[in-house]
């Protein structure tokens, strides 16, 4: 075991011994450290392990069970989003970007397309009804994101049924989005000067369903966790960050929130008309991973209570545009799930291979050529699930993003795991950095 | 489509395509779909387009713009500042590179400004723009003023080096070490700037201009598409 590992012979360490631990092998350990065994022990955690939250790797010197010093290894999934979106049109970024951050997918794509519309110039043009769509499926995405946080962070210190429960529900959130936009994940629903389609018949019906079930279960979390002594046992004084520390790391979202600051936002710079909206931004005091639990916890009822305003004012929105009406930037054809089931809106077929010459030109320049976006760069920062999310879009005014950035919370945030843990217990690690909630996806990008 | 987009036709004077009044040429394209010469019969190769960014915007800039850069000009002193960019109701300030840690440090500290939370750096790449390649471009907030400035730093690429804000903003550790990774941006003064995204023996700065995206040609009952860097394309 010492001897024949091929990935870490001698070359590849320079002091002390190499072993890989691959289980039920703690005889061999013990054995193969010999009469003096050192105390100061490097453990590689990932980024293969179950509790590492993806692809992350964490590096942790150990004397005895106490972690030393802590560091984070990260790029394992780096994808070259940014970089291939240079070589695509405006629209079809979206494409790449709502993969990034695979379980907030609609705040990729919204923070892409609120900085590619102040680009262009359209802000003020977006329909009412693309805004109000575009909160609802982020709303809902808030509440998958944060139901998929707690269940993992459950399962990694052994709270199974809180996983169970959290996969249930998070999968009624996702049939809702596929009932909207036709996938579970990777939507690319939300596009520059709007959505890409209308909400489908029935919708609005299975939002309310979605609410009555919701309401039912959502007390479950509450009942299993918040009071529960192993639970508070495991989180409590675990992964402490305040205030100062957040501020000093530019940490954001719910780690901010668990230390008494109500920093939102959707509060502070609302978008897409979230001042309109009546909800509270929840906040606990003890700065520390069962803090985070709680405003997650709590955030998703205020998520919910914003996913009924959203339903409300959809009943009145019947038939209302979702896409920006100049037609120089709006995609020309609305999309339906056709007999053949493919995903082709037949009228428009219609209209451009049968009736007029000139639509079928400005649909193929449209979507082959895209649009062109005035040159200068944008910023606009949103609040996803994880905290502040922006995209730096800089366009030199041709048909293809010139530079885009994405300030990923995740990436952000990921950057306070070693001011959690250095001290603590190896557990507590675990517990430190799912309260962190990082998605590798978009750590990495 | 009756009605021709200008944007499409070849630009004819320096302002053609400029945005802003005091737009910035900084770069000139020509043709399109790689067709030039004699063989070209279509006139594509005879586009051609300039690229213009917002210029420097003259005072009063509006807003709260006015105040906080005054502030600053007075605590950072002269020279710091090259150029002030109101743009799309951002603000931009273009920093010169030696005072940049200075700058960071007012913003922060300074009770009318206090720009306490640093939201990331971006590099960007601009080839033609000689002497100045290789922008950093930094974002940061206001929490206690709700307000957000942009900070651009440039560098050329001959001398890509620019002072790391990290023992101002500590935040900014990953995000200087991925704008190294990506753009090869010397952070003087970063703690450990390490390749952070790419493996750690890794040629290249991938998402500079002159790095190809690579990929293969991708074959589909016998037509062959290439990958979309070799694509023809608008540009």
């Amino acid at each position: 075991m010492t001897t024949t590992d091929p990935y870490a012979d001698a070359r590849s360490t320079t002091e002390g011994k190499v072993f890989t631990v691959t289980g039920q092998d703690w005889d061999s350990v013990v054995a193969g450290l010999g009469e003096e065994p050192e105390e100061r022990v490097v453990v590689n955690m990932g980024p293969q392990h179950p509790s590492t939250h993806g692809v992350l790797r964490l590096i942790l010197e150990l004397e005895g069970e106490t972690v030393t010093e802590a560091r984070c290894g990260i790029g394992y999934l780096h994808t070259g989003i940014e970089k291939n979106m240079e070589f695509r049109s405006w629209t079809q970024g979206v494409t790449f970007v709502t993969r990034m951050d695979y379980l907030s997918p609609f705040y990729n794509e919204t923070a892409y397309c609120l900085s590619v519309e102040r680009l262009l110039g359209i802000e003020d043009q977006i329909p009412e009804k693309a805004n109000v769509l575009r909160v609802l499926l982020m709303e809902l995405n808030r509440i998958s994101s944060h139901l998929v946080c707690i269940a993992t962070g459950g399962m990694e210190i052994g709270a199974l049924t809180v996983m169970t429960i959290g996969f249930r529900e998070r999968e009624m959130t996702l049939d809702l989005f596929e009932l909207i936009t036709g996938l579970r994940m990777n939507h690319a629903f939300v596009r520059p000067g709007g959505v890409a389609q209308d909400l489908p018949a029935g919708a609005l019906d299975k939002i309310r369903e979605y609410i009555t079930w919701m309401n039912k279960h959502l007390p479950e979390y509450a009942e299993l966790c918040n009071a529960n002594p192993i639970f508070k046992a495991r989180l409590n004084d675990v992964g402490y960050l305040d205030l100062a520390g957040c501020m000093a790391l530019g940490i954001t979202g719910p780690t901010v929130r668990s230390t008494g600051y109500a920093l939102d936002l959707r509060k502070s710079q609302p978008y897409c008309g979230y001042e309109t909206y009546d909800f509270d931004v929840p906040t606990w005091d003890t700065s520390d991973s069962y803090g985070r639990f709680r405003v997650r916890l709590q955030e998703m009822w205020e998520s919910l209570k914003i996913v009924e305003q959203c339903a409300d004012r959809l009943e009145k929105m019947d038939g209302e545009p979702v896409m920006v009406a100049d037609k120089k930037i709006g995609w020309p054809a609305q999309l339906a799930v056709g007999a053949d089931g493919m995903g082709n809106s037949l009228d428009h077929i219609k209209h451009i291979m049968g009736e007029s010459m000139e639509a079928l030109i400005h649909h193929f320049k449209l979507v082959t050529e895209g649009f062109r976006v005035p040159a200068g760069q944008a910023y606009v920062p949103i609040e996803s699930p994880r905290g502040e999310m922006g995209a730096h879009v800089v366009s030199d005014g041709g048909t293809k993003p010139y530079r885009v950035h994405f300030r990923d919370p995740s990436f952000a945030n990921l950057q306070a795991m070693p001011i959690m843990c250095e001290g603590s217990q190896v557990a507590d690690v675990i517990v430190a950095v799912a309260s962190l909630d990082p998605v590798m996806g978009g750590v990495d990008r | 489509m009756s009605d021709s987009q200008p944007e499409n036709l070849p630009a004819t004077s320096a302002a053609g395509d400029a945005q802003t009044p005091g737009a910035e040429v900084i770069d000139q394209r020509e043709g399109m779909f790689g067709v030039r010469g004699t063989g070209d019969t279509s006139g594509f190769g005879g586009l051609k387009r300039q690229v213009a960014l917002p210029g420097g915007t003259p005072k009063p800039y509006g807003s709260w713009f006015d105040g906080a850069v005054d502030k600053l000009e007075g605590l950072a002193g002269e020279g710091a500042i090259e150029k002030v960019v109101v743009d799309r109701t951002e603000l931009t300030l273009h920093v010169a590179r030696e005072h940049l840690v200075s700058v960071a440090q007012h913003l922060r500290d300074d009770e009318t400004l206090r720009f306490e939370l640093f939201s990331g750096v971006s590099g960007v790449h601009y080839p033609q723009e000689t002497g100045r390649e290789l922008h950093a471009v930094y974002h940061l907030a206001s929490i206690t003023h709700n307000r957000r400035i942009r900070l651009e730093v440039s560098a050329p690429d001959g001398d890509a080096h620019i002072p790391s804000v990290c023992s101002v903003y500590p935040a900014a550790d990953w995000h200087e070490r991925e704008t190294w990774d990506f753009f090869g941006i010397v952070f003087d003064g970063h703690p450990a700037l390490t390749r952070i995204q790419m493996p750690d023996d890794w040629p290249g700065h991938p998402q500079r201009k002159d790095y190809p995206l690579g990929g293969i040609d991708v074959e589909y009952k016998g037509a062959v598409i290439p990958p979309p860097d070799t694509r023809r394309s608008y540009n």
